[in-house]
């Protein structure tokens, strides 16, 4: 439990490490979260192209 | 023919089938690399001698920063290559790098202003190297302010791609400002001609960091341009084909 | 030349111009660039007394003074041709110590001593774990020490 402790403090600069990784961790899976979603709405746009042209037929 | 490759690369159902086949294997080998890389770096790896536990920010700034200038390039070299080739999917690349740059521009200069308040006693100077880089974070916000702006597909991949292309030029100025000028910001380690001034214990992890980070990139840009081919095709029956697929799989996830 | 090759022929001009221009544009402006002065440039007299710029250079050994109970201290910063005398009070950076390189914003005043404002270390990108960098010096004071007891 001391050894997590000491770790969590990363000497004294706890506050500098911690937001780095944090911010890290948050911008990676903030880019998948949007690559997913352009992928998606990309999809959706082409399908629904492709339904009005069968429509118009 | 050995250019055969490439001119079915330009091909958008092909590229559209490759790049499926591959994200998978893209995209877990980078999860497996980044995650291992993380524990190595933060709880593995010893502190440093003059910089104690801080030293550790190097293993997400390093590495956000190689992706910072590296999707750069891919950004201007695809962008080249849809220009000179009028290929639409060398288009589409270039534009699907432009977010993924962006965001990796600004972890790099947030991580290392981060880095600089308790080491260098600043959070922010205006010296040669975090000039250039707050620049290029400019050069791919204007890049995606424009390719939103032009409502025309044709005429936004060209200007846009004009812009990536003469942007180019700040790369080298990046990398080379360290040693052209007087800077506060240090030399290379790693990623430089000779050996690395680093003993292997603390290089392994951040070799691996480096190696998850272009995994990553490579995963996010095939997936976003994949996206984009298929906002840009209009025909096709491979079209249908993939569309219904892809509703499939999202009709299942939800 | 086909229309392929024209446009090959534009893209690399562009960029062929682009990069002058900015070589040009960046060596007109080298001063503004350039984080800051060495001692040698100081010594040249290209800054006057009163003058604000950044002075830059490595921390000599064995010059470090505080002045006990404040935040005053003195050190000589060098460049290993010339050496200017600074004078500075507040919290310094972590990575500042003697042998290792720092930027500080400032002033000289009429002798010639730098009157800083801001002191900034500088990092050397040498990256090394405590106890190796421990036996490191160990191995380099004992091999001093044979070297000086060899000496008759």
């Amino acid at each position: 439990m001391e050894a997590f402790l000491t770790w969590l403090a990363m000497g004294k600069y706890a506050l500098y490490v911690w937001s780095s990784f944090g911010l890290t961790v948050a911008v990676v899976l903030l880019n998948i979260h949007w690559a997913r979603r352009s992928f998606r709405d990309a999809s959706e746009v082409a399908r629904r192209r492709l339904a009005m042209r069968r429509s118009d037929q | 023919m050995t250019w055969l490759w490439f001119h079915k690369l330009a091909s958008p159902p092909h590229f559209y089938r490759i790049a499926g086949r591959w994200l998978p294997w893209l995209g877990w080998s980078a999860a497996v690399l980044g995650v291992t890389g993380l524990v190595w770096g933060l709880v593995l790896a010893p502190s440093d001698y003059q910089q104690g536990e801080g030293y550790r920010i190097l293993y997400v700034h390093a590495p956000s920063a190689w992706l910072s200038t590296f999707t750069y390039t891919t950004m201007a070299v695809s962008a080249a290559v849809g220009l000179v080739w009028r290929m639409n999917v060398a288009h589409s690349v270039s534009a699907s790098c432009a977010p993924l740059g962006a965001s990796f521009t600004f972890v790099a200069l947030a991580t290392g202003s981060l880095w600089g308040k308790p080491m260098w006693g600043t959070w922010w100077e205006w010296d040669p190297r975090l000039t250039s880089e707050l620049l290029l974070l400019f050069l791919y916000l204007g890049y995606m302010g424009l390719r939103s702006a032009i409502e025309d597909q044709t005429r936004a991949d060209r200007v846009c791609a004009l812009l990536a292309i003469v942007g180019v030029v700040n790369v080298p100025i990046i990398y080379y400002s360290v040693e052209w000028w007087n800077s506060l910001h240090q030399a290379p380690s790693v990623m430089k001609f000779g050996k690395p001034t680093m003993p292997a214990s603390m290089l392994v992890p951040l070799l691996m960091m480096f190696a998850a980070g272009t995994l990553f990139a490579a995963t996010m840009v095939l997936m976003r341009a994949r996206g984009e081919i298929l906002r840009r095709e209009r025909v096709g029956t491979w079209l249908e084909a993939a569309v219904g697929e892809s509703v499939a799989l999202t009709g299942e996830k939800r | 030349m086909t229309p392929r090759q024209q446009r090959m022929t534009l893209v690399l001009g562009v960029v062929a111009a682009v990069a002058l221009a900015g070589f040009l544009a960046l060596r007109a402006f080298q001063n503004n660039v350039m984080f800051y002065f060495d001692p040698t440039r100081v010594a040249a007299g290209e800054v006057k007394p009163g003058q604000r710029f950044r002075l830059g250079g490595m921390v000599v050994k064995g010059t470090l003074v505080r002045t006990p109970g404040t935040m005053d201290v003195r050190f000589a910063v060098t460049d290993y041709r010339h050496e200017v005398a600074v004078s500075y009070t507040g919290v310094l950076p972590d990575l500042f110590k003697e042998g290792t390189g720092m930027v500080a914003d400032g002033q000289l005043d009429a002798s010639g001593r730098f009157i800083a404002t801001q002191v900034l270390a500088k990092h050397d990108e040498k990256y090394m774990p405590p106890a190796l960098s421990k036996s490191l010096e160990a191995g380099k004071a004992a091999a001093a020490e044979a070297a000086a007891g060899s000496q008759p």
